[in-house]
């Protein structure tokens, strides 16, 4: 199933990585923020949304390992930043979709408007088609739902595929095994 | 068909840019699109979505109560308009009541078939729209040329012009840098809008949700950073149950864009948070709009099964040339046509159903299975009742009604055409009929018919009777293919009869329109082919053989001639087996006997039993141009696609191009006559 996870997201042009733990995660993670030159000026901020990633992590020490990351994410942060995380909740394996709750805001916030989106998945959270993610969601519960595959694209001028118009120019999907879900 | 619609499907004709980007698009479709539905059942995702959106078609009224209690449930505002006007007044009072200054929009049909931004814009409001292709249209004061790539008329130096204007500085034609332009100008306006408005693509009734599908992400934007939206939602987007979107999600982004999924998929069930922590002031507007009009006609119910993906447009022959801009403000293409009859007024559909050619590639790939030929023909028929058949047609339908006068006309004519007539074409004629010439010669009327020919033809006696339906073309014009069908016959077991009453099939009285002259042919051919109780009826002509089988007397006794032979080598009956190699050939499909009999199979089955070797052409099932009167009617669109025919034939290789229809002969033979090309055009029966 991650198999076929990660080369329906590659074909689509996401980056996926995969993690045991959770703290080998972090540490890609925070190696990606400084490759990045994620740094404490507009522009070049990294927002985290919370979630179950980041239980029991000292933030404090977080932001001041990575200069310029920040837990408060708003519609300025956001604007100014380079990178957004947050966590999803489930992917579609045949299609390389991510499906999250993204009802609070801070969610939206990290993958609409920063340049990079990084998605954090639990590994075991993949499931096989669209059918079987649908009958997952319970919009009742989540007035928004969110399906993202791939980073933002369009082919409005001659038909040429070019990434990263409105939304995310990068999708990197970091999976990790031992990781709670959210559902 | 009027002065103002003739001149735009020029102005697209002469357009190079549109038609090399739409052509070369609708190449790509075809293969992009085949692969998204690798490991996918077409048919029964397209059998669920019928099932779901018939239903919903039939109980609209139901649906959008059901919907409208579940979304106020949740706390969004529904308002359910009629008309086009009651919208527009809705969206101007909530903008009104907020103070709303600036707007931004993500792609939505319904709001273009209002005209909503034109009224906004005279309330002194802002609106911006943010699907890429939409904003460079919104921009250079033009329209969509296409459903979901309403750009793609404009090249990339067009976009440079365009945009250079707006950002007031010399840009490069470089694609990636206008679209990083476009990103930075947008940005600004999705922070700065106070008022969001979408479409949707799916209203699912037993939730109250909302489905929107976009790629570039501007959905999201558009709904989460201004504090208010507003959906308008034509009826027809509604379905029942929260499951029933599975079949639509996974034909949508295979049938527009070739993709498996696109980027971004937002529910929207009810008001989120804003990014100041208040809840989302949600408006959906549920717009009617014609729609349950629409779902009252038992015939055009079905056109509500449309999920807008535009697949239509894209294996469309005659739209790959002239692109969007002749068709109605909003809605193009096939399904266009029959929505612009419906959304604005019949009349108004009247000059862009003259466009559709009734080949039949939309039917095939309509994710809602809706007969868009059908109902396009259904169209003319309603027009040709509310405002008569043309002068000229109706007196040719008299006379093609009145067999005897019809039959002597054709003869005197083999006599006249004397003067134009060389070796079995007429290659000019005088300059009132010149049009009718120009870009292909038209064969001379035979000297003697197929049905004074026929009772000299030697026939071996048969084991079983068939009568044959000769049509138009091979009794006048093609009375060798007559021929060369008993002959094969008769080498089956057949006895071949000519009953002489027969007389014209109707199609082209049904295809202008006029099935009352139709049902008049219809009848004397029932009474004439019926007489001596054959087994078979059969008719080497596949528009024919259609129109025979559409009279249930004898619908099972017709047949095409292929079929029918590989029948008769099915059953042993018949042998083809030569030994010698009889040398390539390439074959043409009639869109008739391959979309509508279904039989693309038999006459190549047959063809290489005789020991021809098939080199296919490529696009062997894309229309020649003919269609009957189409390229009487439209030769500057039939032109084009029998140069593009033709061209496919040459490359094939093969000196020889078969084909079953008669029709498709006349249109390749005097297209390869007026180039001067060798190549030559077999009808089937004729090479076996």
């Amino acid at each position: 199933m991650f198999a076929t996870f990660q080369a329906r997201a590659e074909a689509v042009s996401a980056e996926v990585h995969r993690f045991v733990t959770r703290l080998e995660a972090l540490a890609f993670l925070l190696d990606f923020l400084r490759a990045e030159s994620v740094a404490d000026a507009p522009g070049s901020y990294a927002v985290w949304a919370d979630g179950p990633f980041l239980t029991g992590l000292d933030r404090t020490d977080l932001a001041r390992q990575v200069p310029g990351l920040r837990f408060d994410v708003t519609r300025e942060t956001s604007a100014a930043a380079k990178i957004g995380i947050g966590q999803v909740d489930f992917a579609i394996a045949d299609t390389g979709t991510l499906v999250a709750d993204s009802t609070a805001v801070e969610e939206r916030l990290v993958s609409t408007l920063p340049a990079i989106h990084i998605a954090l998945l639990p590994a075991g959270e993949i499931y096989p088609d669209l059918a079987a993610a649908i009958a997952l969601l319970n919009p009742r519960r989540s007035p928004y739902l969110s399906m993202i595959t791939g980073p933002s694209r369009t082919a409005d001028i001659e038909r040429v595929l070019t990434i990263g118009v409105h939304g995310p120019k990068r999708l990197a999907i970091v999976c990790i095994d031992e990781l709670e879900g959210r559902r | 068909m009027s002065h103002p619609f003739r001149e735009s499907i020029q102005t697209a004709l002469h357009n190079p840019n549109l038609s090399k980007a739409l052509g070369r698009f609708s190449e790509a479709y075809r293969i992009s699109r085949a692969k998204a539905y690798e490991g996918i059942d077409f048919e029964s995702v397209r059998a669920r979505i019928v099932a779901h959106k018939a239903w919903a078609a039939a109980h609209l009224e139901e649906l959008a109560g059901e919907f409208t209690r579940q979304a106020e449930a949740r706390g969004a505002k529904v308002f359910r308009a009629s008309g086009s006007a009651a919208v527009t007044d809705y969206v101007l009072g909530v903008a009104r009541a907020r103070g709303i200054r600036a707007v931004v929009k993500s792609k939505s049909m319904a709001s273009e078939e209002i005209h909503l931004n034109r009224h906004l814009e005279a309330a002194g409001i802002a609106v911006s729209e943010t699907d890429l292709g939409e904003w460079i249209v919104q921009l250079a004061g033009d329209r969509p040329s296409h459903m979901v790539m309403p750009a793609i008329h404009l090249t990339k130096e067009q976009v440079a012009e365009i945009f250079s204007h707006e950002v007031n500085r010399r840009l490069a034609s470089d694609i990636p840098q206008l679209v990083e332009v476009a990103r930075r100008e947008l940005r600004g306006k999705f922070l700065a809008a106070g008022l969001g408005i979408t479409g949707a693509n799916i209203a699912v009734a037993e939730t109250g949700s909302l489905v929107i599908v976009t790629n570039e992400g501007n959905a999201r934007l558009v709904t989460t950073l201004p504090p208010v939206h507003i959906a308008i939602v034509g009826v027809e987007k509604l379905v029942a149950s929260f499951a029933e979107i599975v079949p639509i999600l996974t034909a949508l982004p295979r049938s527009a864009t070739g993709q498996l999924m696109t980027s971004y998929v937002t529910i929207l069930t009810g008001p989120a948070p804003n990014t100041d922590g208040t809840a989302k002031d949600l408006h959906i507007v549920l717009m009617d709009n014609g729609r349950s009009k629409m779902a009252g006609d038992g015939r055009f119910r079905e056109a509500l099964q449309c999920i807008r993906c535009a697949s239509c447009l894209n294996v469309c022959p005659v739209f790959r040339l002239v692109g969007g801009h002749v068709f109605g403000k909003t809605y193009t293409g096939g399904i266009g046509t029959i929505l612009t009859a419906w959304f604005d007024r019949l009349r108004q559909a009247d000059d862009i159903q003259s466009l559709c050619i009734q080949c039949g590639n939309c039917a095939e790939v309509c994710p809602g299975h809706i007969d868009i030929p059908g109902l396009i023909l259904e169209l003319r028929r309603r027009l040709v009742a509310e405002r008569g058949q043309p002068v000229v047609q109706r007196a040719a339908f008299s006379v093609v009604n009145n067999r005897p006068l019809f039959h002597s006309l054709l003869r005197a004519a083999s006599v006249l055409q004397k003067p134009v007539a060389q070796q079995g074409f007429i290659r000019h004629l005088p300059a009132f009929l010149g049009d009718l010439c120009e870009f292909r010669s038209l064969p001379a009327i035979a000297a003697k018919p197929f049905r004074d020919r026929f009772a000299a033809i030697a026939q071996p006696p048969g084991r079983e009777k068939a009568a044959f339906f000769a049509g138009c073309l091979i009794d006048f014009a093609y009375p060798e293919i007559g021929e060369a069908v008993v002959k094969v016959l008769n080498r089956g077991g057949i006895s071949v009869v000519f009953p002489a009453g027969q007389t014209c099939c109707g199609a082209p009285a049904r295809y202008a329109g006029a099935p009352q002259a139709a049902a008049e042919s219809a009848a004397a051919n029932r009474e004439a082919l019926l007489a001596g109780d054959p087994a078979y009826i059969v008719s080497a002509c596949p528009t024919c053989t259609v129109a025979l089988k559409e009279d249930p007397q004898l619908a099972g006794r017709a047949i095409d001639f292929s079929s029918l032979v590989a029948s008769l080598v099915n059953r042993g009956r018949l042998t083809l087996a030569s030994t010698e190699d009889a040398g390539p050939v390439t074959y043409h499909d009639s869109c008739h006997l391959k979309r509508t009999l279904k039989a693309s199979g038999p006459p190549r089955e047959l063809l290489q039993k005789a020991g021809y070797r098939l080199s296919e052409m490529y696009e062997s099932d894309m229309c020649c141009g003919m269609a009957g009167s189409y390229s009487l009617k439209l030769p500057e669109i039939s032109a084009p696609i029998l140069e593009r025919k033709l061209e496919n034939i040459a490359a094939s290789g093969a000196p020889v191009v078969a084909t079953d229809c008669p029709g498709c002969a006349l249109q390749l033979r005097g297209g390869l006559d007026k180039a001067g090309s060798l190549i030559q055009v077999r009808h089937t029966a004729e090479l076996l």
